[in-house]
C-alpha cells in the first residue's frame, strides 16, 4: 500500500513538472484564462446598450417629440441622426449605420390628440435576428409606458385588465449573471481538458511510454498520476475563477459551497477521464489536440453555455446527455442563482460520476491495450 | 539557371513536400473536411436562439369561459408547451425544480373582476436565469395577452384602441429565423479553426522533429518556405470553404442574397488571414502542445464571442469594443452576414475586407520576421 502510494507521488510529481518546466507553457495555463475570463465576461451580454437609432420624424406636432425624448432617454438606445427622406433610410441601414429607424408619419400627433390610433412604424435591421427580437421587445415597453401615461391624462378608457410578469432568481434579467457562471464551467473544462489531452500522447510519441509500462507501476497508479496535473490545476483555477465571479463581478451567490465543490469535483473528474481517454487513443501529440478540439468544440457549444438546449433537435438532444459541461451549467446556475438544494442538484451529480468512471476506466484499459 | 527558375524549383519542391505529408497523414484532411462537416450539422442544427417549447404552467384557480378562453390561447402559441395547476404552490416548487420556465397564474377573482371591476391582473413568473430566454419568453406571453385582450374587448363590444401603435418591418430576415444569421456566423467561426489548426502544427513540428535545421541548410529562402507551406494548406482549407457554404445554402436553407463571387473573394481573404495566424502560432511557440493551446484560446474562442456571431459588438463596453478590432474574424462575420441576408453592399463587404487584408500582410510579415534561419 505504501509502495504503491510512494509510486502515485512520484509518478505526479514527474507529471507535474512536466507540465509546468516549461515557461512558455505555463505562461500559457495561466495568463490566457485569466485574460479571457475579463474580456468574455464584459463581452458576453445578451443585454443591447447604445442601439444605433435614426428618427424620421414627418409629423410636426409635440405627442411625435414626446415620443422621441422616451426613446433618446433610454439607455439602450443611441441617437446617430435624423433622416428627411424616404430614400435616405436604405443607406443607413445597408451600412450598418444605424441598426433601427423610427418613422413617424404626417397625422402621428394629430390621431392621437383625437383619439384614434396612431401608427408607428419601426424598421429593424434584422441581420442578427436575435438583437431584432429583443430591440422590438425594448421598444415595445416603452412605447407602452407612453401609452398607458397618454391614455391616463386624455382620458381615454384603459384595458379591463393587465397582466403583470416578474422573473424569478434575477428580476432585472442581468444577463451577466447567467453568463459569468457558464464562464467557471467553460475555462475549468478548457484547461482541465487540455492539461490532460496531451500527457499520454507525448510520452507515446516521445517513445517513454513504453518505459513506463515496465516500470512497478500498475495501470491504476499510471491513471492517478497521469489525473494529478489536470485536476490540481483544474481545481485551482476554477476556484480562482469561482472567486472573482462572486467577488469581482457580484453575481449573487445564494446556494452553498459545499454543494458546488462536490459539483466541480465530480466535474473536473468527468473532464479528467476525457482528456486522458482522448490522450491514450492518440498516437502523437497532434492527434490528440486535434481529439481535444473536436471533443471541446461541440462541448461548449452543445452545453447551453449560450444558446438553450431545450431548442436542439431531439437527436442533438441525446448527444448532450454525454457532455458534463451539460450538467456542470446547471449546477453552477442553480447554486448561484437558484439556490438549489442537494436533492435538485443530486440528479446532475451523477451523470458526471458515471461519464468520469467510464472515460477513465476506458484510458486505463488502452495503457496496456494500445501498444503498436 | 536564372534566380526566378531556382525559386519556383524550390517552392514547388516545399509545396510537393507539403503535400506530401498532408496525404500521408490523414490528420489534414480531417481538419479540413470532417471536422467543418460535423461542427457545422451540429451546431447547425443545434444552435438557436428562438424560444420554443417553452414549457409553461397554467394555473387555473377557478376555471369559467374567460380563463378557459385565455388558456386556450396558449395552448393554441407554437410556443408553448402548457401543463395545468390546480394551485401556485405546485407550480411555485416545479418552477424551482426546472420543471417548468413559466407560470401563468389566474387566482379565483380574475373573472369577477374582469367583468365588474375592471382591475383584473394577470400574473406571470419567468424563470430568469437565462436572461435572453426570459426576455423573449416574456414578449411571447405578452403577445398572447395582448391578443386574447383585444378580442375579449370586441366580444363585448368595445374596441381597445391603444393610443400608439408599433408597426415593426424587420428587414433581411422578416420571419426572424436566427439560424439565418447564425449559420453564416458558424462559418467564420469554423474557418478560423479550420484554419489556424492547419497551419499551427506545421512548423512546430519541424522543430519537434528537428527537420527544421535540415531545412536551414537548404537554399531555400524565409518567404519561399512560407508560401511553399501555406499554398497547400490554402488548397485545403477553401476544399472546406467551399463545403461548409453548400451545406449552408443547401441543407439549412439560408437564403444568399448576395454574389457568389464577393463570398469567394472574402473567403479567400480570410483563410490567408486563418492560416497566417496558425503559421505565426507555429513560429513563435516552437512545440506543438504550446501551439495547440494558444490556437484554441486566440482563434476558437475569440471568434465565438469577440466576434459579432451571437454576441452584439455595439453593446461590449468600449475598451472591449477597441479588442474585438484585432479579431479577424469579426470582420468576415460582417461580411458573410451581410452577403449572406442583405447582398452585395460595398460599403460594408469593402471596409471590412480592406480590415483583413491589413491583417494578413501583418501576421505573414511577422510570420516571416519570426522565422529566421537561426538556432537558439
Amino acid at each position: 500500500m505504501k509502495a504503491s502510494l510512494l509510486r502515485i507521488l512520484a509518478l505526479s510529481i514527474k507529471e507535474l513538472l512536466a507540465v509546468l518546466k516549461d515557461k512558455k507553457s505555463r505562461i500559457v495555463l495561466v495568463v490566457p484564462p485569466i485574460m479571457q475570463l475579463l474580456v468574455f465576461v464584459y463581452a458576453a451580454t445578451f443585454d443591447l446598450n447604445d442601439i444605433p437609432v435614426a428618427i424620421y420624424n414627418k409629423d410636426q406636432g409635440a405627442a411625435s417629440r414626446q415620443l422621441i425624448a422616451k426613446v433618446i432617454g433610454s439607455p439602450h438606445f443611441h441617437l446617430v441622426g435624423y433622416v428627411d427622406h424616404d430614400s435616405q433610410i436604405t443607406p443607413l441601414i445597408d451600412n450598418k449605420d444605424t441598426l433601427i429607424v423610427l418613422h413617424f408619419g404626417p397625422r402621428f400627433s394629430a390621431d392621437l390628440s383625437n383619439g384614434r390610433s396612431a401608427p408607428l412604424q419601426l424598421i429593424i435591421d434584422g441581420r442578427n435576428s436575435n438583437t431584432a427580437l429583443l430591440v422590438q421587445g425594448y421598444l415595445r415597453q416603452i412605447v407602452g409606458d407612453f401609452n398607458n401615461t397618454w391614455a391616463e391624462s386624455h382620458g381615454q378608457p384603459t384595458p379591463p385588465a393587465t397582466l403583470r410578469v416578474r422573473a424569478w432568481f434575477n428580476s432585472n434579467l442581468v444577463s451577466r449573471w447567467f453568463i459569468v457562471p457558464g464562464i467557471v464551467g467553460l475555462l475549468t473544462l478548457i484547461i482541465t481538458t487540455i492539461v490532460t489531452s496531451l500527457s499520454v500522447a507525448r510520452e507515446r510519441e516521445a517513445g517513454t511510454f513504453d518505459q513506463l509500462l515496465v516500470t512497478p507501476l500498475r495501470p491504476v497508479e499510471i491513471l492517478i498520476g497521469k489525473s494529478f496535473p489536470g485536476v490540481l490545476i483544474g481545481f485551482f483555477e476554477g476556484s480562482f475563477i469561482l472567486f472573482m465571479a462572486v467577488n469581482w463581478f457580484d453575481v449573487p451567490f445564494r446556494g452553498s459551497l459545499g454543494a458546488l465543490y462536490i459539483g466541480i469535483a465530480l466535474f473536473i473528474l468527468s473532464a479528467v477521464g476525457i482528456g486522458l481517454m482522448i490522450s491514450s487513443l492518440a498516437v502523437t501529440q497532434q492527434q490528440g489536440m486535434l481529439g481535444a478540439f473536436l471533443f471541446l468544440v461541440p462541448a461548449v457549444i452543445l452545453s447551453g453555455f449560450a444558446t438553450p438546449i431545450a431548442n436542439m433537435p431531439e437527436l442533438v438532444q441525446w448527444l448532450t446527455y454525454v457532455n458534463p459541461l451539460r450538467y456542470f451549467l446547471i449546477i453552477l446556475r442553480g447554486v448561484f442563482l437558484e439556490g438549489d438544494s442537494y436533492a435538485i442538484l443530486m440528479h446532475y451529480y451523477w451523470p458526471m460520476a458515471i461519464i468520469g468512471l467510464v472515460t477513465l476506466g476506458f484510458s486505463g484499459w488502452l495503457f496496456r491495450h494500445r501498444m503498436n | 539557371m536564372t534566380p526566378h527558375a531556382a525559386t519556383r524549383m524550390r517552392v514547388r519542391a516545399m509545396i510537393r513536400k507539403e503535400s506530401l505529408q498532408i496525404l500521408r497523414d490523414p490528420s489534414s484532411i480531417a481538419i479540413a473536411f470532417i471536422m467543418p462537416l460535423v461542427l457545422l450539422l451540429l451546431f447547425g442544427f443545434g444552435v438557436s436562439l428562438d424560444a420554443r417549447h417553452v414549457r409553461l404552467a397554467l394555473v387555473v384557480e377557478s376555471a369559467d369561459a374567460n380563463s378557459a378562453s385565455l388558456t386556450g390561447a396558449f395552448q393554441q402559441s407554437d410556443y408553448f408547451v402548457p401543463v395545468s395547476y390546480q394551485n401556485i404552490q405546485q407550480a411555485e416548487q416545479d418552477l424551482a425544480n426546472h420543471r417548468v420556465d413559466g407560470i401563468v397564474w389566474l387566482r379565483n377573482d380574475f373573472s369577477a373582476r374582469l367583468i365588474h371591476g375592471g382591475d383584473a391582473v394577470m400574473g406571470a413568473y419567468v424563470n430568469g436565469v437565462d436572461a435572453n430566454q426570459a426576455r423573449i419568453t416574456q414578449g411571447y406571453i405578452e403577445g398572447v395577452w395582448q391578443t386574447w385582450l383585444a378580442s375579449y374587448a370586441r366580444d363585448h363590444g368595445h374596441e381597445l384602441k391603444p393610443p400608439v401603435v408599433l408597426e415593426p418591418r424587420i428587414w433581411f430576415n422578416p420571419a426572424v429565423r436566427s439560424r439565418n444569421f447564425l449559420v453564416p456566423g458558424l462559418i467564420a467561426v469554423i474557418m478560423t479553426l479550420t484554419g489556424a489548426m492547419l497551419t499551427s502544427m506545421v512548423v512546430a513540428r519541424e522543430w519537434e522533429r528537428g527537420t527544421m535545421e535540415a531545412l536551414m541548410v537548404t537554399p531555400i529562402r524565409i518567404w519561399e518556405l512560407i508560401v511553399g507551406k501555406l499554398l497547400p494548406y490554402f488548397v485545403l482549407g477553401m476544399g472546406g470553404m467551399f463545403m461548409t457554404v453548400a451545406m449552408a445554402l443547401w441543407v439549412f436553407k439560408v437564403p444568399l442574397q448576395g454574389s457568389f463571387w464577393a463570398l469567394t473573394g472574402a473567403s479567400a481573404l480570410y483563410m490567408m488571414v486563418a492560416l497566417g495566424m496558425g503559421l505565426l502560432i507555429s513560429t513563435i511557440a516552437r512545440s506543438q502542445f504550446v501551439a495547440g493551446q494558444i490556437a484554441l484560446v486566440v482563434t476558437f474562442l475569440p471568434a465565438f464571442i469577440l466576434s459579432g456571431f451571437i454576441f452584439q459588438i455595439s453593446s461590449m463596453p468600449e475598451p472591449v469594443q477597441v479588442i474585438t478590432h484585432i479579431v479577424p474574424a469579426r470582420y468576415f462575420v460582417a461580411i458573410l452576414q451581410t452577403v449572406f441576408s442583405a447582398g452585395d453592399i460595398w460599403p460594408v463587404l469593402l471596409s471590412n475586407s480592406a480590415a483583413l487584408f491589413v491583417m494578413m500582410v501583418l501576421l505573414l510579415g511577422m510570420a516571416r520576421r519570426k522565422s529566421r534561419k537561426r538556432l537558439d
